[in-house]
């Protein structure tokens, strides 16, 4: 089934021109209400009568994660407090976290887009939705929550963590579908062979999940260990959440939901627009957004655009699976974590030293992150109390910035490697 | 009557216990007293050795983490109740010990102690007419 036909299998002249329409309108609303759009719009000499047709795109000017933390928290909005509903909030690169506002227009078209997707799984009103991305400032969680009511089904709103309660949910209340990150899946199939519950007593068939990259080895692990079908779903909180992109039956790249986010793929170096098929950075226009719509958004996730019609009769274009990041942005667990976030906890501690590394494996199918910490020379006590105080403090900063833990490693002073003076600062020995 | 205590920062890995050793034995400097704290990720070295401001270039010229501590050494009859004696003296005197060591050859005990105020303990113990070496006494260990 198809949730939007008109949409989504729709002729791509006529989404050319609705996509122009659109994009006219949005520049016109960044011009009058964004006073750091307008200046970026100027700089480019660019009005808003300017602007006629979505081929006009790569004329505007990128927006950057550094564009949202220079306008922290709403500069960026179009419109007051007032019309804002809803605020989530996900990394920033540094103390501050990225926020994003929603109108209640904004979280309707969300919960279209996220019906859209679960509908292009194969979910209708009768499969009960396991929710267990989490619920909070992330968008996981909600995100999946109203786009999974809005198609009929029954919503367990379980959010993330406890594996136990998670498995007795799922057998006793006949959950048929489950969205999380694709790691906590294999982590809960595992489990289930632990625990000893009977195959038959999971009535699961399909598998929605997404927030961190995963391979297709990943994905016949999963469906063997769960006997579903495992969908890749893609979204990012600046565009909207989940529900940017999503995989139909023919699992041939994600579908995107161009009405609302017109993408291209950039070289990230020359910043010019690059033609379908090729490899470059993912870039967003949100062109629908009320409360803070994004021109030309740099995602950093590094993928390709296919626009051939795709045997499921969408006519959307599809992104291939993404192969890295032009950042250095890491996914632990699902949770967005950039290094200098962790730089900068460490700056504010005197008694921390700036040098340290990520060590991130995969245990069990679970990110695991260390962090080793050289001591600070000038800092560094004898008494083990004092040590392990000064490991407590940079284990709680951390933990509260970055919202998942870590493990703390006090390391000997200028023993994490350095390559001409420059430290190596992550180390991820996850094969994705 | 303060010594120089040497305490060093080691990773737990494997070998950084002998590369310490190394450098003390290539610069013939003697090891009077030595006690390892440990936790699952790192340990702390302590120790009494001749020249400690010596060995203390050495290793940090050797890339160790390393710095002087003072602390207190106790000269006690090696018999039944004596550490008791000192340890109750301060006690006595509300001075909280942070960390000891102790080993005894013969008729010498000694005992290392470091607390946060150094200057009350060597007042205390001195008050109470025990015998504490000077940084001097340890090469005729």
């Amino acid at each position: 089934m198809i949730w939007s036909p008109e949409i989504e299998c729709a002729d791509r002249q006529k989404l050319h021109e609705l996509q122009s329409k659109r994009l006219r309108e949005m520049v016109r609303r960044l011009y009058e209400n964004v006073p750091a759009y307008r200046k970026k719009l100027q700089e480019k000499g660019i009005e808003p009568g300017d602007i006629k047709s979505v081929d006009q795109l790569k004329d505007l000017p990128f927006t950057t994660k550094a564009d949202l933390r220079d306008n922290y928290p709403f500069g960026l909005f179009t419109l007051s407090q007032t019309d804002v509903v809803r605020i989530h909030a996900s990394s920033g690169t540094t103390g501050k976290p990225t926020v994003v506002g929603y109108t209640q227009r904004d979280l309707d078209i969300w919960t279209e887009v996220v019906a859209r997707s679960l509908t292009m799984a194969g979910i209708n009103k009768d499969d009960t939705i396991q929710v267990a991305y989490g619920y909070g400032p992330f968008t996981g969680g909600l995100g999946l929550h109203y786009g999974a009511e809005k198609t009929g089904a029954t919503v367990i709103p379980i959010s993330t963590g406890n594996t136990r309660k998670q498995l007795q949910f799922m057998t006793d209340f006949n959950a048929t579908v489950i969205a999380c990150t694709p790691s906590y899946a294999a982590h809960l199939g595992e489990s289930i062979l632990k625990e000893g519950i009977s195959p038959k007593d999971i009535k699961l068939r399909i598998g929605v999940f997404g927030a961190e990259p995963w391979t297709n080895e990943m994905r016949s692990q999963i469906e063997n260990l769960l006997n579903i079908k495992a969908y890749d779903i893609y979204g990012l909180s600046e565009i909207i959440g989940p529900g940017v992109s999503m995989e139909c039956e023919c699992q041939d790249g994600n579908h995107i939901f161009e009405d609302h986010f017109i993408p291209e793929i950039i070289d990230p170096e020359t910043l010019e627009v690059l033609p379908y098929g090729e490899l470059g950075e993912l870039v967003f226009t949100t062109v629908t957004k009320e409360a803070m719509p994004l021109l030309r958004y740099r995602t950093r996730d590094l993928t390709r655009l296919f626009v051939d019609k795709c045997d499921c009769g969408r006519t959307l274009v599809r992104m291939g699976k993404c192969l890295g990041r032009s950042d250095d942005m890491l996914i632990i667990r699902g949770v967005n974590v950039f290094p200098s976030q962790v730089e900068s906890v460490l700056l504010e501690m005197e008694e921390a030293s700036p040098h340290y590394q990520l060590i991130i494996n995969r245990e069990d199918n679970l990110d695991t992150m260390e962090i080793r910490v050289e001591i600070n020379e000038r800092f560094w006590s004898d008494s083990i109390r004092e040590l392990e105080g000064i490991r407590r403090r940079i284990d709680h900063n951390i933990k509260s910035l970055l919202g998942i833990g870590a493990a703390i490693k006090l390391v000997e002073p200028h023993s994490i490697e350095r390559s001409e003076g420059k430290a190596r600062r992550v180390v991820d020995n996850r094969r994705m | 009557m303060i010594i120089k205590q040497l305490s060093v920062f080691l990773e737990d890995r494997s070998g950084r216990l002998t590369d310490l050793t190394q450098i003390l034995a290539e610069h013939e400097i003697n090891i009077t007293a030595l006690s390892l704290a440990e936790t699952a990720d790192y340990g702390i070295v302590r120790m009494v050795v001749g020249k400690p401001g010596c060995a203390e270039e050495f290793l940090r010229e050797a890339g160790f983490s390393v710095r002087l501590t003072d602390v207190v050494c106790v000269n006690m009859p090696d018999r039944p109740g004596a550490l008791h004696e000192v340890l109750k003296i301060l006690a006595d005197n509300n001075i909280n010990v942070d960390y000891m060591y102790a080993f005894s050859n013969k008729d010498v005990a000694l005992g290392v102690i470091r607390a946060a105020d150094i200057d009350q303990v060597i007042e205390v113990l001195q008050k109470n007419e025990m015998q504490l070496l000077r940084q001097s006494d340890i090469y005729q260990l």
